[in-house]
């Protein structure tokens, strides 16, 4: 790891001046800054430690509304009775993430940071190409091994997979990201590729997150984070579906619906048209997983990734049907 | 070391880190940190880029905390800030000043006797290489506390983030298990 100055931000303002250098990044949690800049892909100059600023790790959630701080810790969230019982996608996207150990470290603001875990990414070393770290360089994944890699938003420069799960049900549920001057659905804070893989997030020197606002509803109320990986925990999704089920008086007809996908995308990705294609219709499982397959309209594999093209509507119906044997 | 308020950021972007509102003035390249380590400060400095995992392993001599992946995926290095579970590779020793760190040479009371977590795992052969064991017991520890060991199911999820490549999982659970209801009771 390259060395780098070390300051410690007392509070929000400092932290955005801080944030506005050439070369300066901010440190929460740690479990992405630290792990990547071991290797070797993130070179700060200068870490801004914005740990210690108090007052802004508080969970406050309601029927109407959850108002998480960027700096309450994903364990806490997951935790939390409130958030439980009115977003419980939420706090199953959250405790179904990382390790117990992790979820302590990691952050609200921090998570919505998070970089892909696309193994060229991660190795600068082995492989220089890498349109996320260097544009214009190149993409090792395509050709490469692609097991891990999106089917949908992926692009001629990048097809890395966007890993978190938080933000799956944020998008599912139309969160929204607190930047200070400016907010922004989480749905727009994600960039998909293009042609310009390095830009992620859109946020902006000076910008520091303070919060994530989720409203609340009766999907959201009803609703589940359904993950499917290669072992049973502490791995990353081949699949996940954040969904929320709202039925009408009847007890079986669909007033309102949603779903986002993880583990499939370049971004938390937002399966409108399975939303739209069940909306007044009869809860029974034919109709769910017709409309399921929707969700991969436009998905492009590269080879080891062509399982998920037929897992992903897979997770979605299962999730669904699930909902739908709750009361 | 005294943190400030970043007013006026420094026009070439590089902060200095000596930060010298206390009048000491160490070097650009180092900090100088005090650590509180079960129950015991310590005077350090240290670069930046040292994590709390080589602060207390090289340092501090403290080599009962593992370094096993050291990039957050095997659990080897757990010990708890202010009494929760983390993992030391990915903590930078800067970021837990003021923080009360305890690792597994703080589990036992003063006179010797071993935590319950501690003994159960003995009680139960826990391990077999036993180089993941202190990481194991300071997750179960926490994990306890947090009231994530009711059930085998329970305790094998919220103890997935500690790897044991000798596969002593069964016995592991086992000796949670009857950590949990030793220390509930």
């Amino acid at each position: 790891m390259r060395d780098f100055s070390y300051f410690r931000a007392d509070n929000i303002e400092a932290a955005r001046n801080a944030a506005a250098l050439p070369g300066a990044m901010l440190l929460a949690g740690g479990t992405t800054l630290v792990d990547l800049a071991k290797c070797g892909v993130a070179e700060p100059a200068t870490v801004i430690d914005i740990s210690h600023i108090e007052g802004l790790n508080a969970i406050d959630a309601s029927a109407d509304r959850a108002l998480i701080g960027a700096l309450a810790k994903m364990s806490h969230v997951a935790d939390n009775a409130e958030v439980k019982s009115f977003f419980p996608a939420v706090s199953e996207a959250l405790w179904q993430a990382a390790s117990a150990q992790l979820r302590n470290m990691a952050t609200i603001g921090g998570n919505l940071m998070q970089r892909t875990r696309c193994p060229y990414f991660r190795d600068p070393a082995n492989f220089p190409a890498c349109n996320k770290r260097e544009p214009g360089s190149g993409c090792s994944a395509i050709g490469g091994v692609t097991r891990g890699h999106a089917v949908l938003g992926v692009s001629e420069a990048c097809i890395a997979t966007y890993p978190g799960d938080l933000a799956v049900a944020l998008v599912a549920f139309d969160a929204e990201v607190d930047l200070g001057e400016r907010k922004l659905k989480v749905e727009d804070f994600f960039l998909a590729p293009g042609a310009t893989a390095e830009q992620e997030h859109d946020i902006r020197p000076g910008e520091v997150i303070t919060a994530i606002e989720i409203p609340g509803s009766a999907a959201a109320r009803r609703s589940t984070y359904m993950k499917v990986r290669d072992r049973q925990s502490y791995e990353f999704a081949a699949a996940s579906a954040a969904v929320g089920l709202e039925l009408e008086g009847d007890g079986r007809t669909i007033r309102d619906i949603r779903v986002a996908l993880g583990g499939v995308a370049t971004k938390p990705w937002r399966a409108r048209a399975v939303e739209d294609a069940l909306k007044g219709k009869a809860l029974d499982e034919a109709t769910i997983r017709e409309a399921s397959e929707l969700a991969m309209e436009g998905a492009v594999d590269h080879g080891a990734n062509h399982y998920k093209i037929a897992l992903a509507p897979r997770v979605i119906a299962r999730a669904i049907l699930k909902l739908g044997e709750t009361a | 070391m005294t943190s400030q308020i970043i007013i006026d950021p420094p026009e070439d972007g590089h902060f200095r880190n000596g930060l010298a509102a206390n009048g000491s003035t160490p070097s650009p390249t180092t900090l100088s940190l005090h650590l509180t380590i079960n129950g015991q400060t310590h005077a350090l400095d240290i670069e930046p880029r040292v994590t709390l995992l080589d602060a207390l392993r090289e340092r501090l001599h403290l080599t009962g905390t593992k370094k096993g992946c050291d990039q957050g995926q095997c659990g080897a290095c757990t010990v708890h800030v202010d009494g929760e579970r983390v993992l030391a590779c990915l903590t930078m020793a800067a970021q837990v000043e003021g923080r009360s760190i305890t690792t597994i040479e703080g589990l036992a009371d003063e006179d010797g006797t071993l935590h319950a977590v501690q003994a159960a795992f003995l009680e139960h052969d826990a391990f077999q290489c036993g180089y993941c064991t202190p990481g194991q017991i300071m997750s179960a520890v926490a994990c306890i506390r947090e009231g994530h060991a009711g059930s085998d199911e329970e305790i094998r999820e919220y103890m997935a983030g500690n790897l044991c490549r000798c596969g002593a999982y069964p016995n592991i659970v086992a000796a949670v298990r009857q950590a949990a209801q030793e220390l509930r009771s």
